[in-house]
Protein backbone atom coordinates (compact mmCIF):
# COMPACT_ATOMS: atom_id res chain seq x y z
CA UNK A 1 0.00 0.00 0.00
CA UNK A 2 1.10 3.22 -1.02
CA UNK A 3 1.96 5.81 2.01
CA UNK A 4 0.09 9.25 1.69
CA UNK A 5 3.87 10.27 1.41
CA UNK A 6 4.65 8.17 -1.87
CA UNK A 7 1.58 9.39 -3.47
CA UNK A 8 2.68 13.26 -2.48
CA UNK A 9 5.68 11.99 -4.20
CA UNK A 10 4.68 10.24 -7.11
CA UNK A 11 2.46 13.55 -7.91
CA UNK A 12 5.45 15.85 -7.24
CA UNK A 13 7.04 13.69 -10.15
CA UNK A 14 4.41 13.89 -12.34
CA UNK A 15 4.55 17.38 -12.26
CA UNK A 16 7.98 18.14 -12.99
CA UNK A 17 7.56 15.81 -15.70
CA UNK A 18 4.49 18.19 -17.07
CA UNK A 19 6.66 20.63 -16.59
CA UNK A 20 9.31 19.87 -18.72
CA UNK A 21 7.15 18.56 -21.47
CA UNK A 22 5.22 21.99 -21.52
CA UNK A 23 9.11 23.93 -22.65
CA UNK A 24 10.34 20.52 -24.25
CA UNK A 25 9.49 22.73 -27.48
CA UNK A 26 11.15 26.21 -26.55
CA UNK A 27 14.40 24.24 -25.18
CA UNK A 28 14.17 21.90 -28.58
CA UNK A 29 14.37 24.99 -30.74
CA UNK A 30 16.74 26.73 -29.42
CA UNK A 31 18.98 23.59 -29.38
CA UNK A 32 18.45 23.11 -32.76
CA UNK A 33 19.17 26.61 -33.89
CA UNK A 34 21.24 28.62 -31.35
CA UNK A 35 23.32 26.27 -28.67
CA UNK A 36 23.49 23.08 -30.47
CA UNK A 37 25.20 25.16 -33.73
CA UNK A 38 27.85 26.95 -31.43
CA UNK A 39 29.19 23.48 -30.45
CA UNK A 40 29.77 23.07 -33.97
CA UNK A 41 31.88 25.72 -34.20
CA UNK A 42 33.90 25.14 -31.73
CA UNK A 43 34.60 21.80 -33.55
CA UNK A 44 35.10 23.49 -36.98
CA UNK A 45 37.87 25.87 -35.33
CA UNK A 46 39.70 22.69 -35.02
CA UNK A 47 39.57 21.37 -38.47
CA UNK A 48 41.53 22.17 -41.74
CA UNK A 49 39.95 24.45 -43.96
CA UNK A 50 38.54 23.38 -47.69
CA UNK A 51 39.77 25.12 -51.12
CA UNK A 52 36.30 26.18 -51.62
CA UNK A 53 35.28 27.15 -48.07
CA UNK A 54 33.80 24.43 -45.56
CA UNK A 55 36.33 22.31 -44.39
CA UNK A 56 37.87 19.34 -45.11
CA UNK A 57 37.99 16.63 -41.90
CA UNK A 58 40.87 16.46 -40.35
CA UNK A 59 42.55 17.60 -37.13
CA UNK A 60 44.34 20.60 -37.05
CA UNK A 61 45.25 23.67 -34.58
CA UNK A 62 45.87 26.15 -37.44
CA UNK A 63 42.88 27.79 -37.37
CA UNK A 64 43.72 28.83 -33.88
CA UNK A 65 47.36 29.46 -34.37
CA UNK A 66 46.53 32.05 -37.25
CA UNK A 67 44.57 33.77 -34.78
CA UNK A 68 48.03 35.15 -33.66
CA UNK A 69 50.41 33.65 -36.15
CA UNK A 70 51.01 33.84 -39.85
CA UNK A 71 52.57 31.36 -41.84
CA UNK A 72 54.48 32.39 -45.01
CA UNK A 73 53.78 31.05 -48.05
CA UNK A 74 57.04 30.63 -49.36
CA UNK A 75 58.75 28.62 -46.44
CA UNK A 76 56.24 27.68 -44.47
CA UNK A 77 57.56 29.43 -40.99
CA UNK A 78 55.27 30.76 -38.43
CA UNK A 79 55.65 34.71 -37.66
CA UNK A 80 53.97 36.46 -35.35
CA UNK A 81 51.28 38.56 -36.73
CA UNK A 82 49.59 40.98 -34.99
CA UNK A 83 46.88 42.23 -37.92
CA UNK A 84 43.92 40.17 -36.04
CA UNK A 85 45.39 41.11 -32.62
CA UNK A 86 45.10 44.94 -33.94
CA UNK A 87 41.42 44.67 -34.86
CA UNK A 88 40.90 42.64 -31.46
CA UNK A 89 42.32 45.85 -30.04
CA UNK A 90 40.07 47.85 -32.33
CA UNK A 91 37.25 46.53 -31.75
CA UNK A 92 38.11 46.54 -27.46
CA UNK A 93 39.13 49.89 -27.44
CA UNK A 94 35.95 51.37 -29.80
CA UNK A 95 33.62 49.19 -27.66
CA UNK A 96 35.06 50.81 -24.92
CA UNK A 97 34.53 53.84 -25.40
CA UNK A 98 31.20 53.76 -27.27
CA UNK A 99 29.97 52.19 -23.60
CA UNK A 100 32.35 55.51 -22.18
CA UNK A 101 30.14 58.10 -24.42
CA UNK A 102 26.84 56.12 -24.11
CA UNK A 103 27.27 57.04 -20.82
CA UNK A 104 28.57 60.48 -20.56
CA UNK A 105 25.29 61.49 -22.70
CA UNK A 106 22.75 58.86 -21.69
CA UNK A 107 23.12 59.16 -17.98
CA UNK A 108 21.99 63.20 -18.19
CA UNK A 109 19.47 61.83 -20.29
CA UNK A 110 17.95 59.38 -18.15
CA UNK A 111 18.30 61.46 -15.32
CA UNK A 112 16.17 64.26 -16.77
CA UNK A 113 13.40 61.82 -17.63
CA UNK A 114 13.34 59.78 -13.93
CA UNK A 115 12.79 63.58 -12.32
CA UNK A 116 9.88 64.45 -14.97
CA UNK A 117 6.06 64.74 -13.13
CA UNK A 118 5.13 61.25 -14.00
CA UNK A 119 2.55 61.98 -16.56
CA UNK A 120 5.88 63.74 -18.80
CA UNK A 121 8.26 60.72 -17.96
CA UNK A 122 5.69 58.52 -19.98
CA UNK A 123 6.24 60.58 -23.16
CA UNK A 124 9.86 61.49 -22.77
CA UNK A 125 10.49 57.43 -22.37
CA UNK A 126 8.27 57.03 -25.33
CA UNK A 127 10.55 59.21 -27.47
CA UNK A 128 13.67 57.02 -26.14
CA UNK A 129 11.92 53.62 -26.99
CA UNK A 130 11.06 54.81 -30.47
CA UNK A 131 14.89 55.09 -31.74
CA UNK A 132 15.26 52.10 -29.75
CA UNK A 133 12.66 49.69 -31.72
CA UNK A 134 13.71 51.28 -35.18
CA UNK A 135 15.98 48.82 -37.38
CA UNK A 136 19.38 49.26 -36.62
CA UNK A 137 20.49 49.48 -40.09
CA UNK A 138 17.98 52.44 -40.62
CA UNK A 139 19.37 53.84 -38.02
CA UNK A 140 23.28 53.65 -39.26
CA UNK A 141 21.95 54.79 -42.74
CA UNK A 142 20.23 57.91 -41.29
CA UNK A 143 23.71 59.08 -39.08
CA UNK A 144 25.08 58.53 -42.49
CA UNK A 145 23.23 61.13 -44.08
CA UNK A 146 24.37 63.15 -41.21
CA UNK A 147 28.35 63.10 -41.40
CA UNK A 148 28.88 61.98 -44.79
CA UNK A 149 30.93 64.51 -47.15
CA UNK A 150 27.38 66.11 -48.63
CA UNK A 151 25.50 66.04 -44.91
CA UNK A 152 24.14 67.94 -42.67
CA UNK A 153 26.82 68.72 -40.66
CA UNK A 154 29.20 69.49 -43.91
CA UNK A 155 26.58 71.64 -45.43
CA UNK A 156 25.87 74.00 -42.40
CA UNK A 157 29.68 74.57 -41.39
CA UNK A 158 30.24 75.37 -45.32
CA UNK A 159 27.21 77.56 -45.19
CA UNK A 160 28.24 79.34 -42.33
CA UNK A 161 31.85 79.79 -43.66
CA UNK A 162 33.81 78.09 -40.87
CA UNK A 163 35.30 75.59 -43.49
CA UNK A 164 35.59 75.61 -47.12
CA UNK A 165 36.09 71.74 -48.03
CA UNK A 166 33.96 69.30 -46.59
CA UNK A 167 35.02 67.51 -43.35
CA UNK A 168 36.07 63.82 -44.37
CA UNK A 169 34.66 61.58 -41.74
CA UNK A 170 32.96 58.93 -43.22
CA UNK A 171 35.11 55.37 -43.15
CA UNK A 172 37.30 56.61 -40.27
CA UNK A 173 37.00 55.74 -36.87
CA UNK A 174 35.31 58.80 -36.14
CA UNK A 175 32.56 58.00 -38.26
CA UNK A 176 31.81 54.50 -36.16
CA UNK A 177 32.51 56.22 -32.44
CA UNK A 178 29.47 58.76 -33.36
CA UNK A 179 27.54 56.00 -35.40
CA UNK A 180 27.84 53.28 -32.50
CA UNK A 181 27.60 55.63 -29.99
CA UNK A 182 24.22 57.00 -32.04
CA UNK A 183 22.66 53.42 -32.28
CA UNK A 184 23.90 52.15 -29.03
CA UNK A 185 22.28 55.10 -26.90
CA UNK A 186 18.79 53.84 -26.21
CA UNK A 187 20.58 50.93 -24.88
CA UNK A 188 22.00 53.06 -22.20
CA UNK A 189 19.41 54.91 -21.25
CA UNK A 190 16.31 52.15 -20.43
CA UNK A 191 18.46 50.39 -17.89
CA UNK A 192 20.09 53.32 -16.16
CA UNK A 193 16.19 55.18 -16.13
CA UNK A 194 14.87 51.74 -14.44
CA UNK A 195 17.08 52.10 -11.70
CA UNK A 196 17.11 55.71 -11.34
CA UNK A 197 13.17 55.36 -11.17
CA UNK A 198 13.97 53.94 -7.82
CA UNK A 199 16.15 56.72 -6.11
CA UNK A 200 14.68 57.83 -2.77
CA UNK A 201 15.52 61.59 -2.72
CA UNK A 202 14.80 61.63 0.95
CA UNK A 203 18.11 60.50 0.35
CA UNK A 204 19.61 63.50 -1.51
CA UNK A 205 17.86 65.95 0.41
CA UNK A 206 19.62 64.33 3.72
CA UNK A 207 23.06 64.91 1.53
CA UNK A 208 21.73 68.73 0.76
CA UNK A 209 21.01 68.69 4.71
CA UNK A 210 24.97 67.55 5.81
CA UNK A 211 26.11 70.49 2.83
CA UNK A 212 27.13 68.89 0.24
CA UNK A 213 26.98 70.79 -2.88
CA UNK A 214 25.30 69.48 -6.31
CA UNK A 215 28.67 67.84 -7.27
CA UNK A 216 28.83 66.14 -4.12
CA UNK A 217 25.13 64.88 -3.98
CA UNK A 218 25.26 63.66 -7.43
CA UNK A 219 29.00 61.84 -7.34
CA UNK A 220 28.23 60.57 -3.17
CA UNK A 221 24.67 59.74 -3.44
CA UNK A 222 23.08 59.48 -6.54
CA UNK A 223 25.86 57.25 -8.46
CA UNK A 224 26.19 55.13 -6.39
CA UNK A 225 22.43 54.57 -5.60
CA UNK A 226 22.00 53.61 -9.77
CA UNK A 227 25.35 51.95 -10.02
CA UNK A 228 23.24 48.62 -10.91
CA UNK A 229 21.81 50.56 -13.70
CA UNK A 230 25.37 51.52 -14.63
CA UNK A 231 26.68 48.50 -15.01
CA UNK A 232 23.88 46.78 -16.58
CA UNK A 233 24.16 49.70 -19.56
CA UNK A 234 27.67 49.12 -19.82
CA UNK A 235 27.39 45.67 -20.14
CA UNK A 236 23.65 45.85 -22.82
CA UNK A 237 26.28 48.51 -25.24
CA UNK A 238 29.61 47.08 -24.69
CA UNK A 239 28.46 43.15 -25.70
CA UNK A 240 26.52 44.13 -28.85
CA UNK A 241 28.87 46.24 -29.68
CA UNK A 242 32.41 44.14 -29.38
CA UNK A 243 30.33 42.13 -32.11
CA UNK A 244 29.25 44.99 -34.03
CA UNK A 245 28.85 43.68 -37.95
CA UNK A 246 26.37 46.18 -39.48
CA UNK A 247 27.68 49.53 -38.16
CA UNK A 248 31.33 48.81 -39.08
CA UNK A 249 30.28 47.40 -42.35
CA UNK A 250 28.55 50.71 -43.31
CA UNK A 251 30.06 53.73 -41.63
CA UNK A 252 33.60 52.04 -41.29
CA UNK A 253 34.59 50.78 -45.07
CA UNK A 254 36.64 47.88 -45.61
CA UNK A 255 40.03 49.59 -43.65
CA UNK A 256 37.89 49.97 -40.30
CA UNK A 257 37.09 46.55 -39.60
CA UNK A 258 36.01 45.02 -36.58
CA UNK A 259 36.01 41.53 -34.84
CA UNK A 260 32.71 41.24 -36.68
CA UNK A 261 33.77 42.06 -40.06
CA UNK A 262 37.03 39.98 -39.74
CA UNK A 263 34.79 37.00 -39.21
CA UNK A 264 32.60 37.34 -41.83
CA UNK A 265 35.36 37.68 -44.11
CA UNK A 266 36.96 35.05 -42.99
CA UNK A 267 33.61 32.84 -44.24
CA UNK A 268 33.16 34.60 -47.24
CA UNK A 269 36.07 35.81 -49.26
CA UNK A 270 38.97 34.81 -47.22
CA UNK A 271 37.86 30.58 -47.12
CA UNK A 272 39.13 30.16 -44.12
CA UNK A 273 36.22 28.52 -41.87
CA UNK A 274 38.26 27.22 -39.35
CA UNK A 275 40.12 30.87 -38.80
CA UNK A 276 36.74 32.57 -38.64
CA UNK A 277 35.41 29.61 -36.25
CA UNK A 278 38.32 30.12 -33.65
CA UNK A 279 37.96 34.14 -33.81
CA UNK A 280 34.21 33.83 -33.42
CA UNK A 281 34.71 31.56 -30.11
CA UNK A 282 37.89 34.38 -29.06
CA UNK A 283 35.12 36.84 -29.41
CA UNK A 284 32.13 34.57 -27.37
CA UNK A 285 35.13 33.67 -24.41
CA UNK A 286 35.78 37.92 -24.20
CA UNK A 287 32.10 38.32 -23.96
CA UNK A 288 31.96 35.54 -21.16
CA UNK A 289 34.69 37.52 -19.34
CA UNK A 290 32.17 40.68 -19.61
CA UNK A 291 29.20 38.79 -18.28
CA UNK A 292 31.43 37.19 -15.26
CA UNK A 293 32.45 40.39 -14.30
CA UNK A 294 28.97 42.14 -14.43
CA UNK A 295 27.40 39.18 -13.14
CA UNK A 296 30.14 39.64 -9.98
CA UNK A 297 29.26 43.31 -9.83
CA UNK A 298 25.60 43.09 -9.51
CA UNK A 299 25.82 40.23 -7.19
CA UNK A 300 28.56 42.92 -5.23
CA UNK A 301 26.14 45.16 -5.42
CA UNK A 302 22.97 42.81 -4.12
CA UNK A 303 25.31 42.09 -1.06
CA UNK A 304 25.77 45.56 0.46
CA UNK A 305 22.25 46.69 -0.46
CA UNK A 306 19.68 43.24 -0.01
CA UNK B 1 16.47 83.58 -4.17
CA UNK B 2 14.17 84.12 -7.03
CA UNK B 3 13.02 80.39 -7.68
CA UNK B 4 13.25 77.50 -4.98
CA UNK B 5 16.00 75.26 -4.35
CA UNK B 6 15.26 71.95 -6.16
CA UNK B 7 16.88 69.29 -4.75
CA UNK B 8 16.36 66.96 -8.01
CA UNK B 9 18.29 69.35 -10.22
CA UNK B 10 21.38 68.79 -11.62
CA UNK B 11 23.15 71.59 -13.80
CA UNK B 12 23.57 71.05 -17.15
CA UNK B 13 22.11 67.38 -17.44
CA UNK B 14 18.97 68.99 -19.08
CA UNK B 15 20.65 70.24 -21.38
CA UNK B 16 22.56 67.28 -22.42
CA UNK B 17 19.47 65.22 -22.49
CA UNK B 18 17.88 67.80 -25.36
CA UNK B 19 20.82 67.80 -26.82
CA UNK B 20 20.29 63.86 -26.94
CA UNK B 21 17.07 63.99 -27.98
CA UNK B 22 17.28 66.10 -30.78
CA UNK B 23 20.55 63.81 -31.76
CA UNK B 24 18.41 61.08 -31.87
CA UNK B 25 15.43 62.09 -33.61
CA UNK B 26 17.70 64.75 -36.70
CA UNK B 27 18.98 61.63 -38.37
CA UNK B 28 15.58 60.02 -38.74
CA UNK B 29 14.22 63.03 -39.71
CA UNK B 30 16.29 63.75 -42.12
CA UNK B 31 15.98 60.26 -43.67
CA UNK B 32 12.23 61.05 -44.00
CA UNK B 33 12.42 64.84 -44.89
CA UNK B 34 14.57 62.59 -48.02
CA UNK B 35 12.26 60.30 -49.00
CA UNK B 36 10.00 63.12 -50.68
CA UNK B 37 12.95 64.78 -52.69
CA UNK B 38 11.98 64.79 -56.32
CA UNK B 39 15.30 65.00 -56.99
CA UNK B 40 17.48 61.65 -57.32
CA UNK B 41 20.05 62.28 -55.24
CA UNK B 42 19.79 62.34 -50.83
CA UNK B 43 21.74 65.33 -50.48
CA UNK B 44 20.47 68.03 -52.56
CA UNK B 45 16.57 69.12 -52.03
CA UNK B 46 14.70 69.66 -55.16
CA UNK B 47 10.78 69.20 -54.26
CA UNK B 48 8.30 67.32 -52.62
CA UNK B 49 7.55 64.27 -54.32
CA UNK B 50 6.02 60.95 -53.77
CA UNK B 51 8.29 59.19 -56.53
CA UNK B 52 10.15 57.46 -54.58
CA UNK B 53 7.52 55.38 -52.99
CA UNK B 54 6.00 54.57 -56.12
CA UNK B 55 9.23 53.69 -57.20
CA UNK B 56 9.71 51.24 -54.47
CA UNK B 57 6.04 50.22 -54.58
CA UNK B 58 6.97 49.17 -58.41
CA UNK B 59 10.24 47.40 -57.37
CA UNK B 60 9.51 44.00 -57.38
CA UNK B 61 12.83 42.95 -55.79
CA UNK B 62 11.39 45.26 -52.97
CA UNK B 63 8.15 43.93 -52.95
CA UNK B 64 9.13 40.05 -52.79
CA UNK B 65 11.97 41.24 -50.42
CA UNK B 66 8.68 42.29 -48.14
CA UNK B 67 6.48 39.36 -48.71
CA UNK B 68 9.23 37.27 -47.02
CA UNK B 69 10.43 39.48 -44.24
CA UNK B 70 6.44 39.24 -43.53
CA UNK B 71 6.05 35.48 -44.12
CA UNK B 72 9.39 34.74 -42.00
CA UNK B 73 8.12 37.28 -39.04
CA UNK B 74 4.95 36.12 -38.71
CA UNK B 75 5.55 32.76 -38.75
CA UNK B 76 8.40 32.94 -36.10
CA UNK B 77 6.61 35.33 -33.86
CA UNK B 78 3.56 33.60 -33.93
CA UNK B 79 5.94 29.70 -33.29
CA UNK B 80 8.43 31.71 -30.48
CA UNK B 81 5.09 33.26 -28.77
CA UNK B 82 3.54 29.89 -28.57
CA UNK B 83 6.34 27.66 -27.40
CA UNK B 84 7.45 30.90 -25.02
CA UNK B 85 3.74 30.89 -23.40
CA UNK B 86 4.21 27.06 -22.84
CA UNK B 87 7.88 27.66 -21.49
CA UNK B 88 6.91 30.58 -19.19
CA UNK B 89 3.72 28.28 -17.69
CA UNK B 90 6.61 25.96 -16.79
CA UNK B 91 9.24 27.58 -15.35
CA UNK B 92 6.91 30.09 -12.88
CA UNK B 93 5.28 30.30 -9.77
CA UNK B 94 6.67 26.72 -8.67
CA UNK B 95 8.88 25.66 -6.40
CA UNK B 96 12.58 24.76 -7.14
CA UNK B 97 13.20 21.84 -8.96
CA UNK B 98 16.13 20.14 -10.82
CA UNK B 99 16.96 21.68 -14.02
CA UNK B 100 14.80 24.98 -13.13
CA UNK B 101 17.61 27.27 -13.47
CA UNK B 102 19.52 25.79 -16.93
CA UNK B 103 16.24 26.30 -18.15
CA UNK B 104 16.45 30.12 -17.55
CA UNK B 105 20.28 30.12 -18.69
CA UNK B 106 19.34 28.32 -21.77
CA UNK B 107 16.21 30.05 -23.17
CA UNK B 108 18.21 33.29 -22.77
CA UNK B 109 21.05 31.67 -24.35
CA UNK B 110 20.55 33.11 -27.90
CA UNK B 111 20.81 36.95 -25.83
CA UNK B 112 23.69 36.08 -24.13
CA UNK B 113 26.21 35.40 -27.50
CA UNK B 114 27.13 38.19 -29.78
CA UNK B 115 24.93 37.77 -33.19
CA UNK B 116 27.65 36.95 -35.67
CA UNK B 117 28.57 34.21 -33.41
CA UNK B 118 25.53 32.70 -33.83
CA UNK B 119 25.39 33.71 -37.47
CA UNK B 120 28.15 31.98 -38.32
CA UNK B 121 27.16 28.75 -36.54
CA UNK B 122 23.89 29.07 -37.94
CA UNK B 123 25.99 29.49 -41.68
CA UNK B 124 27.95 26.11 -40.94
CA UNK B 125 25.28 24.05 -39.30
CA UNK B 126 22.39 24.95 -42.68
CA UNK B 127 24.75 24.51 -44.92
CA UNK B 128 25.28 20.80 -44.03
CA UNK B 129 22.00 20.44 -44.00
CA UNK B 130 21.39 22.00 -47.34
CA UNK B 131 23.76 19.78 -48.69
CA UNK B 132 22.09 16.67 -46.85
CA UNK B 133 18.83 17.43 -47.64
CA UNK B 134 19.22 19.52 -50.56
CA UNK B 135 16.08 21.80 -49.14
CA UNK B 136 17.04 25.28 -49.56
CA UNK B 137 13.87 26.95 -48.82
CA UNK B 138 12.97 29.70 -46.07
CA UNK B 139 12.74 26.85 -43.47
CA UNK B 140 15.66 27.38 -42.30
CA UNK B 141 15.30 31.59 -41.90
CA UNK B 142 12.18 30.44 -40.28
CA UNK B 143 13.76 28.08 -37.87
CA UNK B 144 16.72 30.84 -37.18
CA UNK B 145 14.19 33.52 -36.43
CA UNK B 146 11.56 31.56 -34.44
CA UNK B 147 15.15 30.15 -32.33
CA UNK B 148 16.37 34.35 -30.99
CA UNK B 149 13.00 35.45 -30.85
CA UNK B 150 11.76 33.21 -28.06
CA UNK B 151 13.82 34.86 -25.10
CA UNK B 152 11.75 38.28 -26.52
CA UNK B 153 8.63 36.65 -25.97
CA UNK B 154 9.62 34.75 -22.65
CA UNK B 155 10.70 37.76 -21.07
CA UNK B 156 7.18 39.81 -21.14
CA UNK B 157 4.66 37.27 -20.70
CA UNK B 158 6.80 35.45 -17.82
CA UNK B 159 6.75 38.95 -16.15
CA UNK B 160 3.26 38.60 -16.54
CA UNK B 161 2.56 35.58 -14.77
CA UNK B 162 4.78 35.86 -11.93
CA UNK B 163 2.56 39.39 -11.16
CA UNK B 164 -0.58 37.19 -11.48
CA UNK B 165 -2.69 36.38 -8.59
CA UNK B 166 -2.74 32.64 -8.01
CA UNK B 167 -6.10 32.24 -6.11
CA UNK B 168 -8.47 33.21 -9.18
CA UNK B 169 -6.77 29.80 -10.23
CA UNK B 170 -7.21 27.89 -6.75
CA UNK B 171 -10.74 29.10 -7.17
CA UNK B 172 -11.25 27.45 -10.19
CA UNK B 173 -10.48 24.22 -9.30
CA UNK B 174 -12.54 25.00 -5.66
CA UNK B 175 -15.17 25.23 -8.63
CA UNK B 176 -14.93 21.69 -10.17
CA UNK B 177 -12.85 22.89 -13.34
CA UNK B 178 -10.98 20.79 -14.67
CA UNK B 179 -7.21 21.99 -14.98
CA UNK B 180 -7.61 22.56 -18.90
CA UNK B 181 -10.70 24.75 -17.79
CA UNK B 182 -9.32 26.74 -15.39
CA UNK B 183 -6.64 27.46 -17.72
CA UNK B 184 -8.94 28.43 -21.02
CA UNK B 185 -11.21 30.56 -18.45
CA UNK B 186 -9.04 32.22 -15.77
CA UNK B 187 -5.52 31.86 -16.75
CA UNK B 188 -5.22 32.40 -20.62
CA UNK B 189 -7.40 35.66 -20.43
CA UNK B 190 -4.89 37.16 -17.45
CA UNK B 191 -2.53 36.05 -19.95
CA UNK B 192 -3.43 37.02 -22.69
CA UNK B 193 -2.09 41.05 -22.59
CA UNK B 194 1.71 39.41 -21.90
CA UNK B 195 0.97 37.21 -24.91
CA UNK B 196 0.02 40.03 -26.95
CA UNK B 197 3.43 42.11 -25.85
CA UNK B 198 5.41 39.21 -26.27
CA UNK B 199 3.86 38.41 -30.24
CA UNK B 200 4.69 42.36 -31.14
CA UNK B 201 8.21 41.89 -29.50
CA UNK B 202 9.30 39.36 -31.36
CA UNK B 203 7.55 40.71 -34.50
CA UNK B 204 9.90 43.45 -34.55
CA UNK B 205 13.02 41.90 -33.40
CA UNK B 206 12.44 38.69 -36.29
CA UNK B 207 11.32 41.87 -38.82
CA UNK B 208 14.70 43.92 -38.03
CA UNK B 209 17.21 41.43 -38.17
CA UNK B 210 20.08 41.27 -40.64
CA UNK B 211 23.15 39.58 -39.65
CA UNK B 212 21.38 36.10 -38.71
CA UNK B 213 19.53 36.39 -42.07
CA UNK B 214 22.45 37.89 -44.26
CA UNK B 215 24.48 34.09 -43.21
CA UNK B 216 21.59 32.00 -43.00
CA UNK B 217 19.86 32.74 -46.51
CA UNK B 218 20.25 31.03 -49.62
CA UNK B 219 20.44 33.29 -52.97
CA UNK B 220 17.62 35.18 -54.12
CA UNK B 221 16.09 34.82 -50.38
CA UNK B 222 16.82 38.66 -49.20
CA UNK B 223 14.26 40.02 -46.69
CA UNK B 224 13.72 43.81 -46.61
CA UNK B 225 16.84 44.41 -44.46
CA UNK B 226 19.01 42.49 -46.08
CA UNK B 227 18.23 43.96 -49.48
CA UNK B 228 18.77 47.22 -48.39
CA UNK B 229 21.71 46.33 -46.98
CA UNK B 230 22.95 45.19 -50.53
CA UNK B 231 22.00 48.36 -51.92
CA UNK B 232 24.45 50.34 -49.72
CA UNK B 233 27.27 49.18 -51.83
CA UNK B 234 25.75 50.93 -54.93
CA UNK B 235 24.79 54.34 -55.69
CA UNK B 236 22.03 55.46 -53.03
CA UNK B 237 19.12 56.87 -54.56
CA UNK B 238 16.10 58.04 -51.92
CA UNK B 239 13.93 54.75 -52.65
CA UNK B 240 15.70 53.55 -49.76
CA UNK B 241 15.04 56.25 -47.94
CA UNK B 242 11.20 56.09 -49.06
CA UNK B 243 11.61 52.10 -47.87
CA UNK B 244 13.22 53.15 -44.57
CA UNK B 245 10.54 55.67 -43.87
CA UNK B 246 7.38 52.89 -44.53
CA UNK B 247 9.58 50.32 -42.65
CA UNK B 248 9.64 52.90 -39.66
CA UNK B 249 6.37 53.75 -39.96
CA UNK B 250 5.47 49.98 -39.43
CA UNK B 251 7.78 50.09 -36.33
CA UNK B 252 6.29 52.89 -34.48
CA UNK B 253 3.08 51.99 -34.97
CA UNK B 254 4.08 48.67 -33.41
CA UNK B 255 5.75 50.12 -30.63
CA UNK B 256 3.08 52.43 -29.68
CA UNK B 257 0.60 49.54 -29.76
CA UNK B 258 2.98 47.74 -27.34
CA UNK B 259 3.30 50.93 -25.32
CA UNK B 260 -0.07 51.18 -24.55
CA UNK B 261 -0.51 47.23 -23.49
CA UNK B 262 2.37 47.16 -20.92
CA UNK B 263 0.98 50.73 -19.87
CA UNK B 264 -2.61 49.07 -19.32
CA UNK B 265 -0.80 46.27 -17.42
CA UNK B 266 0.86 48.86 -15.09
CA UNK B 267 -2.63 50.56 -14.13
CA UNK B 268 -4.28 47.30 -13.32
Amino acid sequence: MASAEEVAEQAERREIRGRWLLSAPALIIILLAATGPLLIVVIYSFLTPGPYGDVVWKFSTDGWLSVVMQRDIFDDTLAFADAHLSIFWRSAKLSFLTTIFTLLFGFPTAYFIATRPARQRDIWLFLITIPFWTNLLIRTFAIQEVIRNEGIVNTVLIKLGIISQPIQMMFTDFALMVGMTYVYLPLMVLPLYASMEKIDFRLVEAGYDLYANRFQVLRRVIIPLVKPGIVAGSILVFIPALGAYVTPRVLGGTKNMMLGNLIELQFGQGRNWPLGSALSISLMAIVMVALLVYVRAAGRQGGTHG
Amino acid sequence: MASRFDIRRQTGFATIAMICFFALYLPIITLVVYAFNAGSSIAIWEGVSLRWFYQAWNNNQVVDASIRSLQISSVAAVVSTIVATMAALATTRTKPYPGLGFKYAFINQPLMVPEIVTAVALLIFFSRIKIWTGYSGLGYLMVAHTAFCIPFAYLPIRARLENMDLTLEIAAADLYATPWKAFRRVTFPLLWPGILAGLMLAFVISLDDVVITEFVKSGGQDTLPTYMLGQFRRFITPEINAISTVFLLISILIVTVFFFISRKKDQE
